[in-house]
C-alpha cells in the first residue's frame, strides 16, 4: 500500500501565484480528478507531481520520502502524458511506442508489451505506419498506448481524452479501471467526462483565488 | 542502464538515416568551405600547404556547429524531451547518448573527408593520419561543448546566431592545439603534447559537458 502525497504546495510561474496552499493525497487504487477553469494550473500541478516542475513552497512526498530526494526512482514509477504526444513522424507506431515502453522497462525488451499495449488502445492495424501520417487523435492513443507498454504504479494524466472517439475514451476508461485494480494510481485533470469509480476530485480553483503576499513578492525577486 | 543507452543512440541514428539529410549537408559543407581556399588565395602550392591545417580544422569546426541547433530542437518541440527527462535514467546520460549519436553521424563523416580535402590543399603527405586522429579527438570535444550551447538555446528564436555566438568561443582552443598538433607533424616536430592536451579537453568535456547540458535542459523544461 503507497500513497502519494502534496503538502501545502505553492506554484509560481512567470511572476504570478498560479495556486498556494494546496495539498493532496492519493492511495494504492485511487483515482484524483483535477478540475477547474482554464489557466487554474492543472496542468503545472500535475508537472509539479512527475518532477517536471519544482513547487516554490512545499513538500511532495511517496511513502512519507520526498520525491525530489530520489527524482529517478520517482520516474521509475510514474507515467506522464502531457499535451505534446512525443510521437517522431518517421518512425512507425510501433517503433514510437516500443521506445519508450523499452526505456521505462527493466529487462530491456518490450515486444510483447508494445503489442498488447497497441491491441489495448485499437492501435495493433496501425503499427507499421509511419508517425506523420497519424491523425490527432490517433497521436494520442500512441501517447496513451505507453501507459499499458510498462508498468508504473502512478498515471499522471493531463487532459488525455483531448481529440479521441467515443471508442478510445471506452478503452482509456478501462485501461484505468485495471490500473486501479491492481494497486495504481491515477491522477486526472480534465473538461470531459471520465468514468471513474469513487474518484476524488480536486477543485484547484479554491486555491487560486487567495494569493499569499509573502509567494507573489518572492516570485518578483526571483 | 547500458541498454537504455544504447537505445538513445540507437534511435537517434535511426532517425538520422530516416529524416537527415543533415550527415550528408555537413559533409558537403565542410567540402565547399575549403574549396573555396584554393579559389580564392590561388593554386600555389606553398600558400595552401601553409594554411592547410588551419583551413580544415576551421571548416570543421563551422561544419560540426551546422547541426547542433537540431540536437535537441526536434525533441524539445513534439514533447520528447519531457518524456526523456522522466525516464528511469539520468538526464546527463541521455544528454551523452545523443551526443554520441551526433557524432557518429557528423563528426565521423568529417574524418573521412578530411584526408581528400588535405590532398587538394596540397598538405605533405605526412600530416594526413595525424589530422585525422586530431580531427577525431577534436571534433568530440566539439560535439560534446555544442551540446551545452544547443541545450540554452531551447526555446529561443533565432537560436542558430545565438548559438555560433555561444559555443564558438569555446571551441578556439581545441582549434589552437589541433592546428598546433598537424603543423608539428608537417614539419617533422614531435607533437605528443598537443595530443595530449587534446585528449585533455576531450575528459575533461566528457563529464562537464552533459552535466551542464542537463542542467539547461532542466531549465528549458520547467
Amino acid at each position: 500500500m503507497s500513497i502519494f502525497t502534496g503538502h501545502e504546495l505553492v506554484c509560481i510561474r512567470g511572476e504570478r501565484c498560479v495556486f498556494s496552499g494546496l495539498s493532496f493525497s492519493v492511495s494504492s487504487g485511487g483515482a484524483l480528478v483535477l478540475t477547474g477553469p482554464n489557466g487554474s494550473g492543472k496542468s503545472s500541478l500535475l508537472r509539479l507531481m512527475a518532477g517536471l516542475l519544482r513547487p516554490a513552497a512545499g513538500v511532495i512526498a511517496w511513502d512519507g520520502e520526498k520525491t525530489t530526494d530520489e527524482p529517478e526512482l520517482h520516474n521509475g514509477r510514474l507515467h506522464y502524458v502531457g499535451h505534446l504526444d512525443a510521437v517522431k513522424p518517421v518512425l512507425s507506431v510501433a517503433e514510437n511506442l516500443n521506445f519508450w515502453a523499452v526505456l521505462k522497462s527493466k529487462t530491456g525488451n518490450a515486444d510483447a508489451a508494445t503489442a498488447a499495449a497497441l491491441e489495448t488502445f485499437g492501435l495493433s492495424y496501425l503499427a507499421d505506419v509511419p508517425g506523420k501520417f497519424l491523425s490527432a487523435g490517433q497521436k494520442r492513443r500512441v501517447n496513451l498506448a505507453r501507459l499499458s507498454a510498462s508498468p508504473a504504479f502512478l498515471w499522471l494524466l493531463d487532459e488525455p481524452t483531448t481529440a479521441l472517439d467515443v471508442k478510445a475514451v471506452a478503452a482509456l476508461e478501462a485501461a484505468i479501471a485495471e490500473h486501479r485494480s491492481g494497486g495504481g494510481m491515477v491522477v486526472v485533470s480534465t473538461h470531459a467526462r471520465i468514468a471513474m469509480d469513487g474518484a476524488e476530485t480536486l477543485d484547484i480553483k479554491e486555491f487560486s483565488r487567495r494569493p499569499d503576499p509573502r509567494y507573489v513578492d518572492q516570485g518578483k525577486a526571483a | 542502464m547500458m541498454g537504455r543507452f544504447g537505445q538513445i543512440v540507437s534511435r537517434d541514428l535511426h532517425l538520422a538515416v530516416k529524416q537527415g539529410m543533415d550527415s550528408f549537408m555537413v559533409v558537403m559543407f565542410f567540402v565547399l568551405a575549403v574549396v573555396l581556399f584554393p579559389l580564392g588565395v590561388g593554386p600555389e602550392a606553398n600558400i595552401l600547404a601553409r594554411i592547410a591545417a588551419g583551413v580544415i580544422w576551421v571548416a570543421a569546426l563551422l561544419a560540426s556547429m551546422l547541426s547542433l541547433e537540431r540536437l535537441f530542437q526536434a525533441d524539445y518541440e513534439d514533447g520528447s524531451l519531457e518524456l526523456l527527462s522522466l525516464a528511469p535514467f539520468p538526464l546527463e546520460a541521455v544528454v551523452l547518448a545523443k551526443v554520441c549519436a551526433h557524432w557518429l553521424t557528423t563528426g565521423l563523416p568529417l574524418l573521412v573527408a578530411a584526408p581528400l580535402l588535405a590532398v587538394l590543399m596540397h598538405m605533405n603527405a605526412d600530416g594526413f593520419i595525424v589530422l585525422a586522429a586530431a580531427l577525431a579527438l577534436g571534433t568530440a570535444s566539439l560535439s560534446l561543448i555544442g551540446a551545452v550551447g544547443a541545450a540554452l538555446i531551447l526555446g529561443s528564436r533565432r537560436g542558430g546566431v545565438l548559438l555560433s555566438l555561444l559555443i564558438l568561443p569555446l571551441y578556439i582552443p581545441v582549434l589552437i592545439f589541433g592546428v598546433s598538433a598537424v603543423d608539428a607533424a608537417v614539419g617533422g616536430f614531435p607533437m605528443k603534447a598537443q595530443f595530449l592536451i587534446l585528449g585533455g579537453f576531450l575528459l575533461g568535456a566528457l563529464p562537464l559537458c552533459p552535466w551542464a547540458s542537463a542542467a539547461a535542459l532542466r531549465q528549458a523544461l520547467e
